[in-house]
C-alpha cells in the first residue's frame, strides 16, 4: 500500500505533501506508486489527487464531519482518495494504492516483507493494531487495510490518522513565525505525520 | 532547605487565593505574535530583538515588583539565595504559574542559574527556519528584562542572559543570572 498525502489551503495552496507506504503487514513504509509510466511517478499522485477536489467540494455540504472518508476513485491507477475537512476549510487529502491484488503482498511490499502480519479485525483503535504480530508469514488479512480501501476498518484508520494529523496542524499553524496559507516546513510536523501513518496506516 | 519549602508554600497559597488567572494561550499567542512581530520590524536582526524584548521586559519589571510585592507581602531577603528562591518559588509561580529550579550555583553565592522545564511563553513555537533565528533569537528574553528591572527596583543590579532554549533543539532551558551589585543609596547629583 502507497500513501500520498497532501494539504491544501482553502484557496487550494499546496502547503505540504509527503509519500509514504505502509508499515503494517510487513512494509518497509516506503512508497511504491505504480503508474503506467515510471517517470510519472513524481507528479501523477498530484493529478490524480487534486483531480479530487471537485469531489471534495460537493461532499463538504454534505454533512457536518470534517471527516469526508473516501470521495473519491481513479479507477486506471486503482487509487482511492480520502478526505478530511478542518473548520477553516483546509483540506487534508490522502491517496491511497492498494498493492496490486494478483501479487503476492511481498513483491509490493519490499524485502522487508513478512515479519508481520496485521489482523485488522482482531481490535481497532487501540494498541491492538500493534499486537498483530501473532503470524509470520507475509499474508495480509483479507480485511486488512491494504486490501480493501473501502472497507470500514479502512476508513477508521484512515480517521484515526487524519484526526493525528488534524492535533498536530493545529499546534503547528499556532506557532507565531507560521503565517496562514504559507508551506507548512516544519521538520517536526513533518516527522509527526510519517509517525502517525506509521502508527495507523 | 526548610525557608525554601516555605516560600514555595507562599507561592502555591498565592497563586490560589490572590491571583487572577487568564487562558494561557491569550498570553502564549500574544507573546508570540509580538516577538514574531519584532523580528519583521527588525527585518531578521536578531540581536536587536533580543535587545527590544530585553528592553520591554525590564520597563514590565520595573512597574511588576511593585504588583508582586503588593501581592506577596514578601520582606527584604536576607542574601541573593533567598532572592533566587523568591524569583522561582513565588516570582514565576504567581505570574507565570512555573517553578524554574534554582541551580548551578557558583561558590561566592553571585550567580545562578535557572531551570525552565516548562516556558508557557513558548508553547506551540518552532522558530523560523532561516538558518539564523537557532543561533541568534532568544525567543523568551524578554524574561530576562522582567527580573533586571524589577530587581534592580530593590536595589539590585544584576545581568540575566539565557544560555540554552529548548527551541533552539538544547535538552534545556537555562537563564543564568548574576548579581552585579548591590546598589547603595546615591546622594542625588548636588545642583550648583
Amino acid at each position: 500500500m502507497s500513501y500520498y498525502f497532501t494539504i491544501l489551503s482553502p484557496t487550494d495552496v499546496p502547503l505540504f505533501n509527503i509519500a509514504f507506504g505502509t508499515s503494517k503487514s510487513g512494509g518497509d513504509g516506503i512508497a511504491r506508486f505504480r503508474f503506467p509510466e515510471a517517470a510519472q511517478n513524481t507528479y501523477m499522485t498530484q493529478f490524480i489527487i487534486h483531480s479530487s477536489l471537485d469531489m471534495l467540494e460537493e461532499a463538504q455540504w454534505m454533512g457536518g464531519n470534517m471527516y469526508l472518508k473516501h470521495i473519491d476513485t481513479y479507477p486506471p491507477a486503482s487509487s482511492y482518495i480520502s478526505a478530511f475537512l478542518t473548520p477553516s476549510g483546509t483540506r487534508f487529502l490522502l491517496l491511497h494504492q492498494p498493492p496490486q491484488p494478483n501479487l503476492p503482498p511481498s513483491s509490493s511490499s519490499g524485502p522487508g516483507g513478512g515479519s508481520m502480519s496485521l489482523s485488522v479485525t482482531s481490535g481497532m483503535g487501540s494498541s491492538g493494531l500493534f499486537g498483530g504480530s501473532g503470524s509470520s508469514s507475509g499474508r495480509a488479512s483479507s480485511s486488512s487495510i491494504a486490501a480493501n480501501p473501502t472497507s470500514p476498518q479502512t476508513e477508521e484508520a484512515v480517521r484515526q490518522f487524519m484526526t493525528e494529523v488534524y492535533e498536530n496542524y493545529v499546534k503547528t499553524v499556532m506557532s507565531p513565525f507560521y503565517r496562514r496559507g504559507m508551506e507548512v516546513k516544519s521538520p517536526v510536523f513533518r516527522g509527526k505525520v510519517s509517525a502517525a501513518g506509521r502508527k495507523w496506516l | 532547605m526548610s525557608s525554601s519549602t516555605k516560600v514555595s508554600r507562599i507561592g502555591e497559597e498565592l497563586w490560589k487565593t490572590k491571583i487572577d488567572k487568564v487562558n494561557a494561550e491569550l498570553v502564549t499567542l500574544t507573546y508570540g505574535t509580538i516577538v514574531a512581530q519584532l523580528c519583521q520590524d527588525y527585518d531578521g536582526n536578531y540581536h536587536d530583538v533580543n535587545k527590544q524584548l530585553e528592553k520591554m521586559g525590564y520597563n514590565i519589571g520595573m512597574r511588576l515588583i511593585e504588583d508582586f510585592l503588593a501581592k506577596s507581602n514578601a520582606g527584604r531577603c536576607a542574601n541573593f539565595r533567598e532572592t533566587a528562591d523568591m524569583i522561582s518559588k513565588v516570582g514565576f509561580k504567581i505570574f507565570l504559574n512555573v517553578t524554574p529550579t534554582v541551580t548551578n550555583w557558583t561558590s561566592d553565592n553571585n550567580q545562578f542559574s535557572l531551570i525552565f522545564d516548562e516556558n508557557p511563553l513558548a508553547d506551540f513555537v518552532e522558530l523560523p527556519d532561516d538558518g539564523r533565528a537557532q543561533d541568534e533569537l532568544w525567543f523568551s528574553n524578554i524574561l530576562c528584562g522582567v527580573l533586571r528591572g524589577s530587581l534592580e527596583m530593590v536595589q539590585m543590579q544584576i545581568e540575566a542572559h539565557f544560555v540554552s532554549d529548548v527551541l533552539r533543539g538544547d535538552d534545556t532551558t537555562e537563564m543564568r543570572v548574576s548579581l552585579v551589585r548591590y546598589i547603595e543609596d546615591e546622594m542625588p547629583p548636588e545642583d550648583d
